[in-house]
């Protein structure tokens, strides 16, 4: 089997040659995933991730209530409005319920989640055991609400999520201001006279709103994926709120689109499954390919710094062996020349003991950069340019030293090994207004200071 | 309990009681642990992420139940663990996010291995939700010369499993559960101790899910634990309330699931016993949230307005005081100026009248009220408390007139005679309070 070229004849197929009905939950996963990614967003910066998880679960017993009095009165009980309607007041009773317990109990925010989550689904579970063994009223459909089923989603519902999905993202649009200070400083939003509780009942009504119409695509279970993957996704790509939200929608809808896609192609592909999956690969690839927080931005910054560490301490090592080697009657200002050849034994046990497999890579490194040239008998010698950088970091080295001793009242012994964590990251700002600070006493990098 | 007289009990309810009082238990022993760790939703999250294990270990052995499943459902359960803390380390995305985002992708990935392989498979994601315990009595082994059903011998097995875990570690469990550094720094590795408890719960979760579904594990994880910690303040205690609600939400809850339905109205029909043992859970979580006598939110009213009342007496008993002082008697018999005069409403003041009168502090005579010879004792104690805070504040903190009452009107109901008396020294015994009023002397003589 060769999947990639399948799938993409797939996608095109579905997206040029289905049914009005198909394309319209296309539409309408499009816009759900839109609207989850942009309200995640905010949930997930007020450290809520998992409250949609609770809110989600906790609709259940409102969609099975709702059936049960809907076909009391006589109706069909798979109306979907009124099912919806019963989502949102037991979603809305759910979260109602989760806060009740945080601001009363000294139970915290897990706790509370994981007991509303499992009784109220626990209620749900019983409630649809009395429904299904009702003579009336078709419901075997309900079972839809906990794994998701576009199948079962007939146009009507497709526009009911697209045009809720649209009003959230409007909210979004409208609130966004005053969204993001929540996040970042609710206590601030307070003193500016916002009605803080306010926008926090506002923001929570339309996470279970999302989460109610996203019931049917994705299913109860699985549609916390669509509030948390898309952006904690898009927290790998930029550290801008704006931005993030645009990346999170963007993941979301896209994730929407390709899941219903490919469900919608072959026979035994659950819709909400391959969207929450399709998420999961976006997270993945956002993991590790994400420009601002990704692993391999990350990583390879780390082995530059871990790199340019190394071969500025191989620098300072050459220097200083050179230095130790001066004649005694040279004085201690006498300039030191450090680009004689250096024999590699002697480097390995100058100054840190370095393992064979870091020096030779440092030595690699600096032959790169013509800051090293090999000489003979497996010696190295120091280039101009090399000389005039090493004498460059000594002297941070040196000046950093200074500053520790005399400003930061660190006693002698230690100074050295936290400059040594320090100097590879002075910038030349930094290494200015050192050398204004020390004045008279600068150290010149030919002149190892005695240690007092 | 004419409701219990409808229901024939048989050894099929028997059994399945059995069942859940098993699991229930065996799932809340390391939910305690998981709650004082602030780890609750890791349940959710294991006992949701077994699918995509069992799902692949059904498709390669093909057969359900046994050995492979077992460690198949672990195996997701562990590596949940793992890829949250490896995501939320690695990728310093915040810890419950990260396992959002992984439980529900693993779920997802079972759910569609499952549908997938539907035609040859008779493995059902509802099965793993509700579970079916109500099958329980149907496959039966010979087990000390009985038929018991096998369910009842797994669960027992895992069920001696954790009481052994946590007999053994229960020291180590404890320091790790209140002060994780503190435990590092001994030498217990806090980190070794998390994934050894994460191992035991997804092993939990695994051998009871099949017979009582994901979401009961899950309850009886987090709630059963969360009631018993708003109920005692020491884990010894903790762990044996917890046992005992999980088995009574289990026993009630399938009484709960037979009887229900009848209740509200639908003759005939019963429900499912997972879910209601869920619910039995909530509501005993419900009662303790409302009526555990330290934690609960009636106690804490009540003490609230105990100590209200006791202010508002105390006030009455001083007012009494400072009447007779003053020679005035019309408010003594007009309750209106005496509510003017204290500032609190009539019911407060009703109440706090009776204590009064009870305690034996306060009489009616001539249809006036008056303090009796106890109540004049604590009423003059109180004064006399009252203006030595006013003299203290006004000698060393300069704190005047309407300042200084203020705060010597709280601060008098908290002195006791100890605090009186170091005050009465750092004031030297003044006679008159800096108003000019008479300092009432106290108990002891004065030296």
């Amino acid at each position: 089997m060769n999947p990639m070229p399948m799938a993409l004849t797939d996608v095109l197929r579905a997206l040029s040659l289905t049914d009005y009905n198909t394309r319209l939950v296309m539409v309408g996963t499009l816009l759900l995933g839109m609207a989850a990614g942009a309200i995640g967003s905010f949930m997930l910066l007020r450290k809520r991730a998992l409250m949609g998880d609770a809110i989600s679960h906790a609709t259940l017993p409102g969609i099975g209530l709702a059936f049960l009095v809907m076909t009391a009165a006589g109706g069909t009980g798979r109306w979907l409005p009124g099912l919806l309607a019963g989502a949102i007041v037991a979603g809305v009773l759910g979260m109602g319920a989760v806060l009740l317990i945080r601001l009363q109990t000294r139970l915290k925010e897990d706790a509370a989640l994981g007991i509303v989550l499992s009784v109220f689904f626990g209620l749900g579970v019983a409630i649809l055991g009395i429904v299904q063994q009702q003579p009336v009223g078709h419901a075997a459909g309900l079972e839809a609400f906990i794994y998701g089923k576009t199948a079962s989603m007939l146009a009507r519902d497709a526009q009911l999520i697209a045009a809720t999905a649209v009003l959230v993202l409007l909210v979004c649009g409208l609130l966004f201001k005053e969204f993001a200070l929540l996040c970042f400083d609710a206590e601030y939003a307070r003193t500016l006279g916002w009605r803080a509780g306010a926008l926090d009942a506002g923001m929570m009504l339309l996470v279970v709103l999302v989460t109610v119409i996203g019931l049917q695509a994705v299913g109860l279970i699985l549609m916390i994926a669509l509030l948390t993957i898309p952006p904690a996704s898009a927290r790998f790509w930029t550290h801008r709120l704006p931005r993030m939200v645009a990346v999170s929608m963007a993941i979301g809808g896209a994730s929407g689109l390709v899941g219903a896609v490919l469900s919608a192609q072959r026979p035994r592909l659950p819709a909400g499954a391959m969207i929450v999956v399709t998420a999961g690969a976006f997270f993945l690839f956002s993991m590790i390919f994400g420009v601002e927080r990704g692993l391999l931005r990350r990583g390879v910054a780390r082995l530059r710094m871990v790199g340019r560490v190394r071969r500025q301490n191989l620098l300072r090592d050459i220097y200083e062996w050179h230095e130790a080697q001066r004649l005694p009657t040279a004085g201690a200002d006498a300039p030191v020349a450090a680009t004689a050849p250096i024999a590699m034994a002697d480097l390995r046990t100058a100054g840190r003991r370095w393992s064979p497999r870091e020096l030779r890579s440092a030595v690699r490194m600096a032959v790169r950069r013509r800051l090293l040239v090999a000489a003979e008998g497996d010696r190295v010698r120091l280039t101009a340019e090399g000389e005039t950088a090493a004498r460059r970091v000594v002297r941070d080295h040196r000046l950093w030293e200074l500053y520790l001793r005399t400003h930061a009242d660190i006693a002698a012994p230690h100074v050295d090994d936290t400059a040594d964590a320090v100097e590879h990251v002075l910038g030349p700002a930094q290494v200015e207004r050192l050398e204004a600070l020390a004045g008279a006493d600068l150290p010149r990098p030919a002149a190892r200071e005695a240690q007092p | 309990m004419s409701g219990l007289a409808l229901m024939t009990w048989t050894a099929v309810d028997g059994w399945i009681v059995a069942a859940g009082v098993l699991s229930a238990v065996a799932c809340a022993l390391p939910g305690n642990f998981l709650v004082l760790r602030r780890m609750s939703m890791m349940g959710d999250a294991i006992s949701h992420a077994v699918l995509p294990g069992l799902a692949i270990a059904f498709l390669i052995t093909g057969s359900r139940g046994g050995v492979p499943m077992l460690v198949g459902a672990a195996a997701g359960g562990l590596l949940t663990a793992l890829l949250t803390q490896w995501i939320h380390r690695l990728g310093k995305v915040e810890e419950s996010a990260s396992m959002g985002v992984v439980f529900t992708t693993l779920f997802a990935i079972g759910l569609i291995l499952i549908v997938r392989a539907a035609d040859h498979v008779d493995l059902d994601p509802g099965c793993v939700l509700y579970g079916a315990i109500e099958l329980t009595p149907l496959h039966t082994v010979p087990f000390a010369g009985r038929e018991v059903p096998r369910v009842i011998i797994d669960l027992g097995a895992v069920l001696l499993f954790n009481l052994g875990f946590i007999g053994l570690f229960y020291k180590e469990l404890k320091l790790a559960a209140f002060d994780p550094e503190l435990a590092t720094s001994l030498g217990y590795s806090a980190q070794g101790l998390h994934y050894a408890l994460m191992a035991v719960v997804a092993v939990t979760t695994v051998a009871c899910f099949e017979s009582v579904g994901s979401i009961l594990v899950i309850a009886m994880l987090v709630v059963p634990p969360a009631t018993a910690y708003l109920l005692t303040d020491r884990l010894g205690v903790m762990l044996v309330l917890s046992v005992v609600l999980a088995a009574a939400s289990a026993v009630t809850g399938h009484l709960g699931a037979v009887l229900a339905p009848r209740a509200f109205g639908y003759p005939g029909v019963s429900t499912s016993t997972a879910g209601m043992m869920a619910v039995m859970t909530g509501l005993f979580f419900l009662a303790a949230l409302v009526a555990a006598p330290r934690h609960g939110v009636l106690p804490r009213v009540w003490r609230r307005r105990a100590q209200a009342r006791r202010r508002v007496g105390e006030d009455l008993l001083g007012l009494l005081y400072r009447l007779e002082e003053r020679g005035e008697h019309e408010v003594r018999r007009a309750p209106r100026l005496m509510r003017e005069a204290l500032g609190v409403g009539g019911w407060p003041l009703a109440l706090a009248l009776r204590e009064l009168r009870r305690a034996g502090l306060v009489e009616a005579r001539d249809g006036e009220l008056h303090a009796t010879e106890a109540g004049r004792v604590a009423a003059r104690n109180l004064v006399r408390s009252h203006r030595l805070w006013e003299s203290y504040l006004h000698r060393h903190l300069d704190l005047r007139d309407v300042h200084a009452h203020a705060t010597a009107e709280r601060l008098e109901h908290i002195t006791d005679d100890a605090l009186q008396r170091h005050l009465a020294q750092r004031t030297q015994h003044p006679p008159q309070d800096p108003q000019g009023r008479a300092i009432p002397p106290g108990d002891e003589p004065a030296e």
